[in-house]
């Protein structure tokens, strides 16, 4: 079925009766050309892509749990092109150009809302790191316009000014940058997946690999072994866990990043922002909830929630930044499980086993780079070549010391980033 | 969560700074090589159960503990200084 007006309007008449499931629920067959561990955002979009730019739909995604169950419906939902490493630069430029043209791909409503993000600076030396960035930013073929305090005042009227610790010097404008609404974006990838015949598999957990002779040949699953030319890993923070299966390691280590949701409000935060002072982010759900973040609780976890230390320092970010959210009532937490790598970029390469590859470390960033990651991935399984964008993210790069990605500049080992 | 130093007994978690898995306390010889220094610096086990790992008491008597937690859980299991650690593999 393709979604459109007429349609919308034709079963809003009729009791809404004629809407059938977005995807098949298929039976998994014993032998694919290609299987992706992995129904999160990444894997669904590989699945896309693989069908629809290489043509393979002999393809099975194998999910343990269910679609989108992970940190796809887990994040802050910010969609961005503001980086500035080369590596890194390009490829989030790449994803948010396919972002701009995802809903008429997919023919599903990912509500993707260009609101522009404004990232604030408080200092002399901020504002010159920012400038640099924009400078990036706009050779890299994007837009970033910086803002001084008044042009900060003109967009956020809203933000306590005054405040004498950390005053607003200005924020980096980032118009094309803004949010989407997560949970479409993995049934958006799904939906067209599954309608070009790849199989979206559930509660289906990958329980170990059939290598021979350093060559992988299937997966042994809880629904039974499947065979694969090919095998492609999207797990982000259990990377390490089927990695082990395969029989290697990789450097990632997995943390709490925890976010949270007020009740729903009217509109009050147009955009998305970033306090440059005490790392807090906020934007507004068309629901109305107030969606904000800040910090990893910094210790290794897999528990899917964090401590309370961290609820304390993003609520005194947000009261020191806007006092006008203070009697917001927040109403949710939660956290998710991040595959933090140790210079704070991605890394897509083929594994230390043929025919098995690798798409992990995706740190706190993966959502904006669900439709680039999808396709690059797709590209790399298919062509056995790294896309353009992804060929600096390879998994070496941490022995060999060439070609770390470290935008934070903090350094390229664990826990800096 | 909360550990309990063995110098300074039960304390809120932000006295405390995490390091990483408990891997760093066996440093390679110099010349040990590119595997073994890549195995040191970046590879790790990740595992999500219970995990020895390098905490600091940064906040209090600034010694160098090794924890004993379960990642999935955030239960603590024990909390040695990093110094007995040491010497017992000695």
């Amino acid at each position: 079925m393709r979604f459109s007006g007429l349609q919308v309007l034709k079963e809003g008449l009729t009791g809404n009766k004629g809407w059938g499931p977005h995807w098949r629920d298929p039976e998994p067959k014993s032998e694919y050309d290609i299987i992706i561990i992995g129904g999160g955002g990444h894997g669904l979009a590989t699945a896309h892509y693989l069908a629809k730019e290489h043509g393979l739909t002999n393809v099975a995604v194998l999910e343990r749990g269910y679609l989108g169950g992970g940190n796809v419906g887990r994040n802050t939902t910010i969609v961005r092109a503001n980086y500035m490493l080369p590596g890194n630069s390009e490829f989030y430029s790449h994803s948010l150009k396919l972002w701009e043209g995802l809903e008429e791909d997919l023919n599903y409503n990912v509500m993707h809302s260009q609101r522009g993000i404004i990232n604030l600076f408080h200092s002399d030396g901020q504002r010159d790191a920012f400038a640099r960035r924009g400078n990036q930013m706009i050779n890299q073929g994007d837009d970033a316009i910086l803002l001084d305090t008044d042009g900060v005042r003109q967009h956020l009227p809203y933000l306590d000014f005054k405040q004498t610790r950390f005053p607003i010097y200005g924020g980096l404008y980032h118009p094309r940058g803004g949010s989407a609404r997560h949970d479409a974006v993995a049934w958006g990838f799904a939906r067209s997946a599954s309608q070009r015949g790849v199989d979206l598999i559930q509660n289906c957990e990958v329980t170990g690999f059939d290598i021979v002779d350093g060559v992988v040949r299937g997966v042994q699953t809880s629904r039974g072994p499947i065979r694969a030319k090919k095998i492609g890993m999207a797990v982000a923070g259990r990377t390490s866990q089927v990695a082990e299966m395969a029989g290697f390691r990789v450097p990632i280590e997995s943390h709490v990043l925890q976010a949270f949701v007020t009740e729903g409000l009217k509109p009050v935060i147009d955009h998305v922002v970033t306090y440059g002072m005490g790392h807090f982010y906020i934007s507004q759900s068309d629901k109305g909830g107030l969606v904000f973040g800040g910090d990893l609780d910094m210790y290794a976890s897999y528990a899917a929630r964090g401590n309370l230390p961290i609820v304390e320092h993003v609520s005194e970010a947000a009261m020191t930044l806007m006092p006008v959210i203070g009697k917001a009532k927040m109403l949710r937490s939660w956290g998710g499980i991040m595959d933090m790598s140790p210079d704070g970029s991605f890394i897509m390469d083929k594994s230390p086993i043929d025919g098995l590859y690798i798409n992990c470390g995706w740190c706190y960033g993966g959502f904006k780079a669900t439709p680039a990651s999808g396709h690059t991935f797709a590209h790399l399984l298919a062509t056995d070549q790294p896309h353009p964008t992804t060929i600096r993210h390879r998994l070496d790069r941490f022995r060999t010391g060439r070609g770390v990605m470290d935008e934070e500049a903090t350094g390229s080992q664990h826990n800096l980033h | 969560m909360r550990l309990r130093c063995p110098i300074c007994g039960s304390r809120d978690r932000r006295e405390f700074y995490y390091q990483g898995a408990a891997v760093m306390l066996d440093r390679p010889a110099p010349d040990a090589g590119e595997a073994a220094w890549d195995d040191y610096l970046h590879l790790r086990e990740n595992s999500a159960g219970d995990v020895d790992e390098l905490w600091s008491h940064d906040g209090g008597c600034g010694a160098w503990l090794v924890v004993t937690r379960n990642v999935s859980t955030h239960e603590i299991k024990a909390v040695r200084l990093a110094s007995d650690v040491k010497e017992a593999s000695a």
